[in-house]
Protein backbone atom coordinates (compact mmCIF):
# COMPACT_ATOMS: atom_id res chain seq x y z
CA UNK A 1 0.00 0.00 0.00
CA UNK A 2 1.40 3.34 -1.13
CA UNK A 3 2.51 5.56 2.04
CA UNK A 4 1.32 9.72 2.33
CA UNK A 5 5.04 10.63 1.89
CA UNK A 6 5.43 8.73 -1.81
CA UNK A 7 2.45 10.73 -3.34
CA UNK A 8 2.71 14.31 -2.00
CA UNK A 9 5.85 16.65 -2.52
CA UNK A 10 5.11 18.39 0.55
CA UNK A 11 3.34 17.66 3.53
CA UNK A 12 3.55 20.36 6.57
CA UNK A 13 1.95 21.44 9.78
CA UNK A 14 2.06 24.78 11.52
CA UNK A 15 0.26 26.25 14.21
CA UNK A 16 -3.23 28.11 13.48
CA UNK A 17 -3.40 30.24 16.54
CA UNK A 18 -2.64 29.13 20.01
CA UNK A 19 -5.46 26.33 20.26
CA UNK A 20 -5.44 24.96 16.81
CA UNK A 21 -2.81 22.78 14.12
CA UNK A 22 -3.35 22.60 10.55
CA UNK A 23 -1.56 20.34 8.60
CA UNK A 24 -1.49 20.87 4.79
CA UNK A 25 -0.85 17.80 2.22
CA UNK A 26 0.69 18.95 -1.15
CA UNK A 27 -0.16 15.91 -3.30
CA UNK A 28 2.24 15.14 -6.27
CA UNK A 29 -0.56 16.30 -9.39
CA UNK A 30 -4.37 16.43 -9.51
CA UNK A 31 -4.30 12.67 -10.26
CA UNK A 32 -2.78 11.78 -6.88
CA UNK A 33 -4.77 14.12 -5.28
CA UNK A 34 -8.06 12.65 -6.81
CA UNK A 35 -6.80 9.14 -5.95
CA UNK A 36 -6.07 9.23 -2.59
CA UNK A 37 -8.34 12.39 -0.96
CA UNK A 38 -10.61 10.06 0.39
CA UNK A 39 -8.58 7.82 1.72
CA UNK A 40 -9.90 6.38 5.28
CA UNK A 41 -6.50 6.98 6.55
CA UNK A 42 -7.18 10.59 5.98
CA UNK A 43 -10.24 10.59 7.40
CA UNK A 44 -10.92 13.21 10.49
CA UNK A 45 -11.56 9.86 12.77
CA UNK A 46 -8.11 8.28 11.76
CA UNK A 47 -6.18 12.12 11.90
CA UNK A 48 -8.07 12.58 15.43
CA UNK A 49 -6.54 8.81 16.67
CA UNK A 50 -2.95 9.87 15.57
CA UNK A 51 -2.73 12.75 17.33
CA UNK A 52 -5.07 11.64 20.28
CA UNK A 53 -8.32 14.17 19.99
CA UNK A 54 -11.68 14.45 19.31
CA UNK A 55 -12.38 13.15 16.09
CA UNK A 56 -16.09 15.31 16.42
CA UNK A 57 -13.19 18.43 16.47
CA UNK A 58 -11.29 17.75 13.51
CA UNK A 59 -12.30 20.07 10.38
CA UNK A 60 -11.04 18.53 6.98
CA UNK A 61 -11.13 20.40 3.71
CA UNK A 62 -10.19 19.32 0.12
CA UNK A 63 -8.73 22.23 -2.21
CA UNK A 64 -9.16 20.99 -5.56
CA UNK A 65 -7.58 24.27 -6.89
CA UNK A 66 -3.80 23.60 -5.28
CA UNK A 67 -4.43 19.60 -5.31
CA UNK A 68 -4.39 20.42 -1.18
CA UNK A 69 -6.05 18.04 1.62
CA UNK A 70 -6.14 20.22 5.06
CA UNK A 71 -6.35 18.88 8.24
CA UNK A 72 -7.21 21.18 11.43
CA UNK A 73 -6.99 19.89 15.11
CA UNK A 74 -7.41 21.60 18.43
CA UNK A 75 -4.05 20.84 20.91
CA UNK A 76 -4.11 18.53 23.81
CA UNK A 77 -2.99 22.00 25.62
CA UNK A 78 -2.69 25.05 24.19
CA UNK A 79 0.44 26.66 22.50
CA UNK A 80 3.68 27.19 25.27
CA UNK A 81 2.40 25.13 27.99
CA UNK A 82 4.19 23.69 30.60
CA UNK A 83 4.32 20.48 28.38
CA UNK A 84 5.04 21.88 25.31
CA UNK A 85 7.26 19.98 22.71
CA UNK A 86 6.47 21.52 19.41
CA UNK A 87 5.89 25.47 20.11
CA UNK A 88 4.55 25.85 16.45
CA UNK A 89 3.49 22.60 16.03
CA UNK A 90 5.83 22.55 12.73
CA UNK A 91 7.06 18.97 13.46
CA UNK A 92 3.93 16.89 14.20
CA UNK A 93 3.27 16.24 10.34
CA UNK A 94 5.77 13.98 10.24
CA UNK A 95 3.45 11.39 12.13
CA UNK A 96 1.24 10.93 9.33
CA UNK A 97 4.29 10.77 6.69
CA UNK A 98 3.88 6.94 6.41
CA UNK A 99 -0.07 6.31 6.77
CA UNK A 100 -0.76 4.06 4.49
CA UNK A 101 -3.34 5.19 1.32
CA UNK A 102 -5.54 3.13 -0.73
CA UNK B 1 8.38 61.10 -9.29
CA UNK B 2 6.79 63.48 -6.95
CA UNK B 3 3.66 61.32 -6.79
CA UNK B 4 2.57 62.09 -2.78
CA UNK B 5 0.26 65.61 -3.72
CA UNK B 6 -1.95 62.96 -5.38
CA UNK B 7 -2.35 60.71 -2.54
CA UNK B 8 -2.67 63.07 -0.05
CA UNK B 9 -5.70 64.65 -2.04
CA UNK B 10 -6.80 61.20 -2.79
CA UNK B 11 -7.44 60.06 1.00
CA UNK B 12 -10.03 62.94 1.24
CA UNK B 13 -12.02 63.06 -2.05
CA UNK B 14 -13.43 59.62 -1.78
CA UNK B 15 -12.46 58.50 -5.17
CA UNK B 16 -10.66 55.28 -5.80
CA UNK B 17 -6.92 55.92 -7.07
CA UNK B 18 -6.19 55.28 -10.86
CA UNK B 19 -4.15 51.54 -10.65
CA UNK B 20 -5.63 50.59 -6.87
CA UNK B 21 -4.64 51.86 -3.71
CA UNK B 22 -1.41 50.48 -3.28
CA UNK B 23 -0.31 49.50 0.36
CA UNK B 24 3.71 48.50 0.97
CA UNK B 25 4.17 45.96 3.37
CA UNK B 26 8.12 46.39 4.38
CA UNK B 27 8.41 43.09 6.14
CA UNK B 28 6.17 39.90 7.80
CA UNK B 29 6.87 41.80 11.60
CA UNK B 30 8.45 45.06 12.37
CA UNK B 31 11.71 44.26 14.06
CA UNK B 32 12.20 41.07 11.94
CA UNK B 33 14.33 43.25 9.50
CA UNK B 34 12.68 45.65 6.65
CA UNK B 35 15.44 46.56 3.12
CA UNK B 36 15.54 50.07 2.45
CA UNK B 37 15.71 49.15 -1.30
CA UNK B 38 12.59 47.24 -1.24
CA UNK B 39 11.10 50.41 0.66
CA UNK B 40 12.40 52.82 -2.04
CA UNK B 41 11.10 50.25 -4.84
CA UNK B 42 7.59 50.74 -3.01
CA UNK B 43 7.56 54.54 -2.57
CA UNK B 44 8.70 54.80 -6.30
CA UNK B 45 5.70 52.70 -7.35
CA UNK B 46 3.32 55.16 -5.96
CA UNK B 47 2.52 53.50 -2.67
CA UNK B 48 -0.51 54.90 -0.54
CA UNK B 49 1.08 53.83 3.03
CA UNK B 50 3.17 51.90 4.50
CA UNK B 51 1.26 49.23 6.63
CA UNK B 52 2.51 45.83 8.85
CA UNK B 53 2.01 43.91 12.15
CA UNK B 54 4.50 44.19 14.62
CA UNK B 55 3.42 40.97 16.52
CA UNK B 56 1.14 37.65 16.35
CA UNK B 57 0.28 35.28 19.25
CA UNK B 58 2.57 32.99 17.03
CA UNK B 59 5.71 32.57 19.23
CA UNK B 60 3.50 31.65 22.20
CA UNK B 61 2.07 33.54 25.30
CA UNK B 62 5.25 34.59 26.80
CA UNK B 63 5.23 37.43 24.90
CA UNK B 64 1.32 38.15 25.85
CA UNK B 65 2.21 37.31 29.36
CA UNK B 66 4.77 39.62 30.48
CA UNK B 67 4.04 42.49 27.76
CA UNK B 68 7.62 42.03 26.33
CA UNK B 69 8.38 42.39 23.10
CA UNK B 70 9.77 39.20 20.93
CA UNK B 71 12.19 41.81 18.87
CA UNK B 72 14.89 43.71 20.46
CA UNK B 73 14.31 47.39 20.76
CA UNK B 74 17.71 48.00 18.50
CA UNK B 75 15.82 45.73 15.61
CA UNK B 76 12.28 47.94 15.71
CA UNK B 77 14.22 50.40 16.14
CA UNK B 78 16.41 50.33 13.43
CA UNK B 79 13.41 49.05 11.05
CA UNK B 80 11.28 52.32 12.41
CA UNK B 81 14.13 54.50 11.30
CA UNK B 82 13.78 52.88 7.53
CA UNK B 83 10.13 53.46 7.55
CA UNK B 84 9.85 56.27 9.14
CA UNK B 85 12.08 58.50 6.84
CA UNK B 86 10.12 56.65 3.92
CA UNK B 87 7.11 57.86 5.25
CA UNK B 88 8.08 61.21 6.23
CA UNK B 89 9.70 61.83 2.23
CA UNK B 90 6.72 60.40 0.50
CA UNK B 91 4.35 61.86 2.89
CA UNK B 92 2.22 58.47 3.45
CA UNK B 93 0.71 57.07 6.38
CA UNK B 94 2.61 54.33 8.42
CA UNK B 95 0.22 52.19 10.10
CA UNK B 96 1.90 49.47 12.49
CA UNK B 97 -0.41 46.66 14.23
CA UNK B 98 -0.01 44.77 17.20
CA UNK B 99 2.66 46.97 18.32
CA UNK B 100 5.16 45.26 20.66
CA UNK B 101 4.41 41.77 19.96
CA UNK B 102 1.38 41.14 22.10
CA UNK B 103 -0.33 44.68 21.58
CA UNK B 104 -0.68 45.11 25.04
CA UNK B 105 -0.80 48.73 26.58
CA UNK B 106 2.58 48.03 27.77
CA UNK B 107 4.24 46.57 24.44
CA UNK B 108 2.38 50.00 22.44
CA UNK B 109 3.68 52.47 24.48
CA UNK B 110 7.60 50.66 24.77
CA UNK B 111 6.75 51.27 20.92
CA UNK B 112 5.65 54.81 21.38
CA UNK B 113 9.00 55.57 22.97
CA UNK B 114 11.17 54.69 20.52
CA UNK B 115 8.96 55.94 17.77
CA UNK B 116 9.51 59.47 19.77
CA UNK B 117 12.87 58.94 20.04
CA UNK B 118 13.29 57.93 16.07
CA UNK B 119 11.65 61.16 15.40
CA UNK B 120 13.62 63.26 17.50
CA UNK B 121 16.60 62.10 15.66
CA UNK B 122 15.23 62.41 12.55
CA UNK B 123 14.44 66.09 12.92
CA UNK B 124 10.40 64.87 12.56
CA UNK B 125 6.94 66.07 13.89
CA UNK B 126 4.69 63.56 13.19
CA UNK B 127 1.17 63.44 14.35
CA UNK B 128 1.19 59.97 16.39
CA UNK B 129 -2.49 58.21 16.97
CA UNK B 130 -2.26 55.16 19.74
CA UNK B 131 -4.72 52.64 19.70
CA UNK B 132 -5.18 50.89 22.73
CA UNK B 133 -6.91 47.37 22.84
CA UNK B 134 -6.01 46.34 26.38
CA UNK B 135 -9.21 45.32 27.79
CA UNK B 136 -10.29 46.38 31.85
CA UNK B 137 -10.94 43.11 33.08
CA UNK B 138 -13.99 44.39 34.99
CA UNK B 139 -15.78 45.60 31.47
CA UNK B 140 -15.04 42.21 30.46
CA UNK B 141 -16.40 40.19 33.29
CA UNK B 142 -19.66 42.70 32.39
CA UNK B 143 -19.85 41.79 28.23
CA UNK B 144 -19.74 38.53 29.62
CA UNK B 145 -22.28 38.28 32.43
CA UNK B 146 -24.17 39.88 29.74
CA UNK B 147 -23.82 36.83 27.37
CA UNK B 148 -22.00 39.01 25.21
CA UNK B 149 -18.55 36.96 25.25
CA UNK B 150 -18.61 33.82 23.17
CA UNK B 151 -16.68 30.64 23.26
CA UNK B 152 -14.69 29.21 20.18
CA UNK B 153 -13.56 25.85 20.01
CA UNK B 154 -12.22 23.94 21.74
CA UNK B 155 -12.28 26.04 24.91
CA UNK B 156 -15.99 26.50 26.81
CA UNK B 157 -17.98 29.09 28.49
CA UNK B 158 -15.76 32.09 30.52
CA UNK B 159 -15.80 32.21 33.93
CA UNK B 160 -14.48 35.38 35.96
CA UNK B 161 -11.69 33.36 37.83
CA UNK B 162 -9.94 32.73 34.25
CA UNK B 163 -10.21 36.30 33.26
CA UNK B 164 -9.08 37.41 36.72
CA UNK B 165 -5.93 34.81 35.93
CA UNK B 166 -4.93 36.33 33.24
CA UNK B 167 -2.34 39.16 33.22
CA UNK B 168 -3.40 41.01 30.06
CA UNK B 169 -6.86 40.30 27.69
CA UNK B 170 -6.36 42.20 24.82
CA UNK B 171 -9.25 42.38 21.80
CA UNK B 172 -8.61 42.13 18.55
CA UNK B 173 -8.32 46.13 16.15
CA UNK B 174 -10.41 45.77 13.13
CA UNK B 175 -9.62 48.67 10.37
CA UNK B 176 -11.85 51.13 11.46
CA UNK B 177 -10.23 52.87 14.36
CA UNK B 178 -7.14 52.92 11.98
CA UNK B 179 -9.53 54.77 9.35
CA UNK B 180 -10.79 57.21 12.34
CA UNK B 181 -7.64 58.75 13.16
CA UNK B 182 -6.27 58.63 9.67
CA UNK B 183 -9.33 60.94 8.77
CA UNK B 184 -8.48 63.18 11.47
CA UNK B 185 -4.79 63.19 10.36
CA UNK B 186 -2.54 61.02 11.91
CA UNK B 187 0.46 60.31 9.92
CA UNK B 188 1.76 57.63 12.08
CA UNK B 189 -0.64 55.12 13.96
CA UNK B 190 0.32 52.63 16.49
CA UNK B 191 -2.13 49.84 17.12
CA UNK B 192 -2.54 47.83 20.25
CA UNK B 193 -3.49 43.74 19.46
CA UNK B 194 -5.04 44.02 15.84
CA UNK B 195 -6.07 41.69 13.82
CA UNK B 196 -2.91 40.59 11.29
CA UNK B 197 -5.49 41.40 7.94
CA UNK B 198 -6.89 44.45 9.48
CA UNK B 199 -3.65 46.87 10.26
CA UNK B 200 -3.55 46.10 6.23
CA UNK B 201 -6.64 46.73 4.83
CA UNK B 202 -7.53 49.65 6.56
CA UNK B 203 -5.93 52.35 3.61
CA UNK B 204 -7.88 50.31 0.91
CA UNK B 205 -10.73 50.08 2.57
CA UNK B 206 -11.09 53.87 3.19
CA UNK B 207 -10.17 54.99 -0.09
CA UNK B 208 -12.94 53.30 -1.28
CA UNK B 209 -11.38 50.02 -2.62
CA UNK B 210 -13.97 46.62 -2.72
CA UNK B 211 -13.71 45.03 0.75
CA UNK B 212 -13.55 41.29 -0.49
CA UNK B 213 -10.19 41.85 -2.14
CA UNK B 214 -9.03 44.79 0.64
CA UNK B 215 -9.09 41.82 2.96
CA UNK B 216 -7.62 39.24 0.66
CA UNK B 217 -4.87 40.94 -0.35
CA UNK B 218 -4.13 42.29 3.23
CA UNK B 219 -4.60 38.77 4.01
CA UNK B 220 -1.60 37.43 1.39
CA UNK B 221 0.62 40.12 2.37
CA UNK B 222 0.48 40.16 6.28
CA UNK B 223 3.73 37.61 6.12
CA UNK B 224 5.33 39.80 3.76
CA UNK B 225 7.57 37.69 1.42
CA UNK B 226 5.69 34.35 2.65
CA UNK B 227 3.30 34.63 -0.10
CA UNK B 228 6.48 34.32 -3.20
CA UNK B 229 8.71 31.91 -4.41
CA UNK B 230 11.58 33.15 -2.22
CA UNK B 231 10.67 34.44 0.86
CA UNK B 232 13.45 35.79 2.33
CA UNK B 233 13.43 38.99 0.30
CA UNK B 234 10.41 40.03 2.81
CA UNK B 235 8.80 43.30 0.87
CA UNK B 236 5.58 43.66 -0.51
CA UNK B 237 3.35 45.93 -2.67
CA UNK B 238 0.03 45.14 -3.30
CA UNK B 239 -2.68 46.75 -4.89
CA UNK B 240 -6.16 46.66 -4.48
CA UNK B 241 -9.41 48.41 -7.04
CA UNK B 242 -12.79 47.86 -7.10
CA UNK B 243 -12.72 43.87 -8.83
CA UNK B 244 -10.01 42.73 -7.15
CA UNK B 245 -5.98 43.09 -6.40
CA UNK B 246 -2.54 43.16 -7.49
CA UNK B 247 0.71 41.45 -5.79
CA UNK B 248 4.08 41.55 -6.24
CA UNK B 249 7.10 41.27 -4.42
CA UNK B 250 8.97 44.49 -3.98
CA UNK B 251 12.89 42.80 -4.83
CA UNK B 252 12.74 42.94 -8.72
CA UNK B 253 14.63 38.86 -8.49
CA UNK B 254 11.76 37.52 -6.55
CA UNK B 255 8.24 37.03 -7.72
CA UNK B 256 5.00 35.85 -7.12
CA UNK B 257 3.09 32.71 -9.10
CA UNK B 258 -0.72 32.32 -8.10
CA UNK B 259 0.27 29.04 -6.68
CA UNK B 260 2.25 30.89 -3.72
CA UNK B 261 -0.55 33.91 -3.36
CA UNK B 262 -3.24 30.78 -3.46
CA UNK B 263 -1.29 28.47 -1.69
CA UNK B 264 -0.90 31.24 0.91
CA UNK B 265 -4.76 30.72 2.36
CA UNK B 266 -3.57 27.89 3.94
CA UNK B 267 -0.81 29.16 5.59
CA UNK B 268 -1.56 29.03 9.45
CA UNK B 269 -4.99 28.97 9.05
CA UNK B 270 -7.23 26.37 10.06
CA UNK B 271 -9.83 26.98 7.69
CA UNK B 272 -8.53 27.84 3.67
CA UNK B 273 -11.67 29.32 2.24
CA UNK B 274 -13.33 31.86 5.11
CA UNK B 275 -11.19 34.16 7.41
CA UNK B 276 -13.44 35.62 10.27
CA UNK B 277 -12.83 39.16 11.24
CA UNK B 278 -13.98 42.05 12.80
CA UNK B 279 -17.30 43.03 11.36
CA UNK B 280 -17.19 40.19 8.62
CA UNK B 281 -16.16 37.05 6.94
CA UNK B 282 -13.94 36.68 3.95
CA UNK B 283 -14.77 33.99 1.49
CA UNK B 284 -12.45 33.00 -1.02
CA UNK B 285 -14.00 30.31 -2.26
CA UNK B 286 -14.36 31.77 -5.86
CA UNK B 287 -11.30 33.51 -5.60
CA UNK B 288 -9.38 33.10 -9.25
CA UNK B 289 -5.63 33.69 -9.49
CA UNK B 290 -4.01 34.73 -12.82
CA UNK B 291 -0.43 35.65 -13.45
CA UNK B 292 -0.28 39.20 -15.11
CA UNK B 293 3.34 39.02 -15.98
CA UNK B 294 6.49 37.17 -14.68
CA UNK B 295 6.43 38.74 -10.76
CA UNK B 296 2.79 39.88 -10.76
CA UNK B 297 -0.49 37.96 -9.65
CA UNK B 298 -3.65 39.41 -10.21
CA UNK B 299 -7.08 37.94 -8.04
CA UNK B 300 -10.36 38.48 -8.58
CA UNK B 301 -13.42 36.90 -6.89
CA UNK B 302 -12.93 37.50 -3.49
CA UNK B 303 -16.01 38.02 -1.11
CA UNK B 304 -16.74 39.93 1.93
CA UNK B 305 -19.99 38.81 3.60
CA UNK B 306 -20.28 41.83 6.62
CA UNK B 307 -21.56 40.20 10.15
CA UNK B 308 -22.17 41.49 13.13
CA UNK B 309 -19.18 43.31 15.12
CA UNK B 310 -17.16 41.20 17.15
CA UNK B 311 -13.57 40.89 18.55
CA UNK B 312 -11.54 38.41 19.71
CA UNK B 313 -9.74 37.87 22.64
CA UNK B 314 -6.60 37.06 24.01
CA UNK B 315 -5.28 36.56 27.07
CA UNK B 316 -2.51 34.90 28.69
CA UNK B 317 -1.81 33.92 32.59
CA UNK B 318 1.72 32.90 34.54
CA UNK B 319 1.82 29.18 35.42
CA UNK B 320 4.44 27.89 37.42
CA UNK B 321 8.65 28.32 36.83
CA UNK B 322 11.27 26.24 35.13
CA UNK B 323 14.75 25.15 35.26
CA UNK B 324 16.76 22.98 33.20
CA UNK B 325 19.67 21.40 32.78
CA UNK B 326 20.98 19.33 29.59
CA UNK B 327 23.95 16.53 29.14
CA UNK B 328 24.94 14.75 25.62
CA UNK B 329 25.55 11.32 26.13
CA UNK B 330 27.00 8.94 23.41
CA UNK B 331 28.02 6.20 25.68
CA UNK B 332 26.78 2.97 23.67
CA UNK B 333 25.16 0.85 26.55
CA UNK B 334 22.92 3.64 27.34
CA UNK B 335 22.15 3.77 23.56
CA UNK B 336 21.32 0.31 23.65
CA UNK B 337 18.84 0.32 25.81
CA UNK B 338 17.68 4.43 26.14
CA UNK B 339 14.07 3.56 26.65
CA UNK B 340 14.53 1.63 29.62
CA UNK B 341 17.46 4.11 31.12
CA UNK B 342 15.61 7.23 30.61
CA UNK B 343 12.50 5.10 32.58
CA UNK B 344 14.89 4.47 34.97
CA UNK B 345 16.73 8.07 35.34
CA UNK B 346 13.11 9.30 35.81
CA UNK B 347 12.09 7.24 38.77
CA UNK B 348 15.03 7.52 39.96
CA UNK B 349 15.14 11.75 39.72
CA UNK B 350 11.44 11.77 41.13
CA UNK B 351 12.49 9.77 44.40
CA UNK B 352 15.28 11.66 44.90
CA UNK B 353 13.34 14.95 45.16
CA UNK B 354 11.02 13.42 47.15
CA UNK B 355 13.43 12.37 49.29
CA UNK B 356 15.45 15.01 49.69
CA UNK B 357 12.70 17.96 49.30
CA UNK B 358 10.12 16.44 51.26
CA UNK B 359 6.41 18.20 51.11
CA UNK B 360 8.98 21.31 50.76
CA UNK B 361 9.08 20.56 46.74
CA UNK B 362 5.41 20.96 46.45
CA UNK B 363 3.52 20.16 43.11
CA UNK B 364 6.80 19.47 41.11
CA UNK B 365 7.33 18.10 37.89
CA UNK B 366 10.69 16.48 36.21
CA UNK B 367 10.18 15.87 32.37
CA UNK B 368 13.52 14.04 30.46
CA UNK B 369 13.49 14.45 26.71
CA UNK B 370 15.99 13.27 24.86
CA UNK B 371 16.76 15.38 21.97
CA UNK B 372 17.72 12.66 19.03
CA UNK B 373 15.78 9.95 19.96
CA UNK B 374 12.06 10.90 21.09
CA UNK B 375 12.18 14.07 22.82
CA UNK B 376 9.82 16.06 19.78
CA UNK B 377 7.20 13.72 19.90
CA UNK B 378 7.21 12.17 23.13
CA UNK B 379 6.22 8.96 21.65
CA UNK B 380 8.52 5.52 21.85
CA UNK B 381 9.90 4.62 18.83
CA UNK B 382 8.55 1.57 16.86
CA UNK B 383 9.83 -1.45 17.51
CA UNK B 384 13.33 -2.32 16.09
CA UNK B 385 14.29 1.15 15.85
CA UNK B 386 18.02 1.50 15.39
CA UNK B 387 19.72 3.08 18.46
CA UNK B 388 21.41 6.79 17.88
CA UNK B 389 24.79 7.61 18.12
CA UNK B 390 23.97 9.65 20.80
CA UNK B 391 21.07 12.00 22.38
CA UNK B 392 21.01 14.96 24.16
CA UNK B 393 18.80 14.99 27.13
CA UNK B 394 17.29 17.78 28.37
CA UNK B 395 16.05 18.05 31.72
CA UNK B 396 12.41 20.41 32.72
CA UNK B 397 11.92 20.95 36.72
CA UNK B 398 8.49 22.77 36.88
CA UNK B 399 8.06 24.04 40.66
CA UNK B 400 6.01 26.91 42.12
CA UNK B 401 8.50 29.12 42.24
CA UNK B 402 11.81 29.94 40.45
CA UNK B 403 13.42 28.59 43.84
CA UNK B 404 11.97 25.44 44.40
CA UNK B 405 12.61 24.63 40.56
CA UNK B 406 16.55 25.25 40.72
CA UNK B 407 16.73 23.65 43.82
CA UNK B 408 14.93 20.43 42.34
CA UNK B 409 17.39 20.87 39.24
CA UNK B 410 20.34 21.03 42.03
CA UNK B 411 19.05 17.80 43.96
CA UNK B 412 18.85 15.86 40.42
CA UNK B 413 22.13 17.32 39.53
CA UNK B 414 24.14 14.48 40.39
CA UNK B 415 22.00 11.50 39.51
CA UNK B 416 21.35 13.16 36.19
CA UNK B 417 25.47 13.22 35.56
CA UNK B 418 26.33 9.81 36.67
CA UNK B 419 23.03 7.73 36.35
CA UNK B 420 24.30 4.20 35.36
CA UNK B 421 22.79 1.84 32.84
CA UNK B 422 23.12 -0.78 35.31
CA UNK B 423 23.73 -1.19 38.83
CA UNK B 424 27.02 -2.96 38.29
CA UNK B 425 29.27 -0.40 36.83
CA UNK B 426 31.33 2.19 37.47
CA UNK B 427 29.77 5.16 37.54
CA UNK B 428 29.91 7.20 33.91
CA UNK B 429 29.91 10.28 33.50
CA UNK B 430 28.02 12.44 30.68
CA UNK B 431 28.96 15.68 28.89
CA UNK B 432 27.46 18.70 30.46
CA UNK B 433 27.63 21.51 28.27
CA UNK B 434 27.51 24.49 30.71
CA UNK B 435 28.72 25.36 34.38
CA UNK B 436 26.63 25.91 35.96
CA UNK B 437 24.31 23.26 34.42
CA UNK B 438 21.21 24.49 35.56
CA UNK B 439 19.43 27.18 33.49
CA UNK B 440 16.87 29.03 35.37
CA UNK B 441 13.99 29.79 32.59
CA UNK B 442 12.11 31.91 33.83
CA UNK B 443 7.62 31.79 34.28
CA UNK B 444 5.98 29.32 31.93
CA UNK B 445 2.94 31.40 31.04
CA UNK B 446 -0.42 29.74 29.15
CA UNK B 447 -2.83 31.20 26.81
CA UNK B 448 -6.81 31.24 28.41
CA UNK B 449 -8.80 32.64 26.28
CA UNK B 450 -9.99 31.85 22.56
CA UNK B 451 -13.11 33.83 22.88
CA UNK B 452 -14.79 36.54 21.01
CA UNK B 453 -16.75 39.74 22.23
CA UNK B 454 -19.92 41.31 20.72
CA UNK B 455 -19.18 44.76 20.53
CA UNK B 456 -21.87 47.92 19.85
CA UNK B 457 -19.57 49.05 17.43
CA UNK B 458 -15.74 49.23 16.39
CA UNK B 459 -14.60 51.93 18.59
CA UNK B 460 -16.68 50.63 21.85
CA UNK B 461 -13.85 48.85 23.44
CA UNK B 462 -10.78 50.75 22.17
CA UNK B 463 -8.75 53.93 23.75
CA UNK B 464 -7.50 56.53 21.03
CA UNK B 465 -4.30 58.87 22.38
CA UNK B 466 -2.65 61.36 20.64
CA UNK B 467 0.86 61.25 20.90
CA UNK B 468 3.25 64.46 20.07
CA UNK B 469 6.58 64.02 19.92
CA UNK B 470 8.13 67.04 22.13
CA UNK B 471 6.32 68.56 24.66
CA UNK B 472 4.69 71.50 22.70
CA UNK B 473 3.09 68.85 20.71
CA UNK B 474 1.98 67.18 23.79
CA UNK B 475 -0.11 69.56 25.38
CA UNK B 476 -1.76 70.22 22.27
CA UNK B 477 -2.50 67.02 21.76
CA UNK B 478 -2.98 64.71 24.75
CA UNK B 479 -5.87 63.91 26.51
CA UNK B 480 -8.30 63.63 23.22
CA UNK B 481 -10.01 60.21 23.78
CA UNK B 482 -12.44 59.12 21.87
Amino acid sequence: MVKLHEVCHQVRSKNAGPFWVTVDLFFDGPENYARYKDSPGLSAAAVAKVFGVDASLVKRFAVDSLSVVKLSYPRKAPQGGTVERDMHSGQQYVRLLDTPLG
Amino acid sequence: MAASDAKEFSMHDGKLPDGGVKVLVPCGALGAGVRADEVETGLAAGAHAIALDAGSTDSGPAYLGTGKSKYSRAAVKRDLSILMDARDRARIPLLIGSCGTSGCDEAVDWTLEIVQEVAQELGQRPRVAVLYSEQDKAVLKAKNAAGLVRALAPLGPLDDATVDACSHVVALLGPEPYVSVLQEGAEIVLGGRTTDTAVLAAVPLMLGAAAGPAWHGAKVAECGGQCTVNPTNPGILFSVDAEGFDIAPLSPDNRCEPRTVAAHMLYENSDPFHLVEPGGVLDVTGSEYQALDARRVRVTGSRWAPAPYTMKLEGAAGGPFQTLMMVGIEDRAVMADLDGFLARMDEALRERVRRTMGEMAGDFDISLRAYGWNAVSGQTPPPGTAAPLEVGLLFVATAETQALATQIAKVCNPYFFHFPVRRDIELPSYAFPFSPAEIERGQVFEFKLNHVVETTDPFELVRVRWAGVNVQDKEVRDGQAA
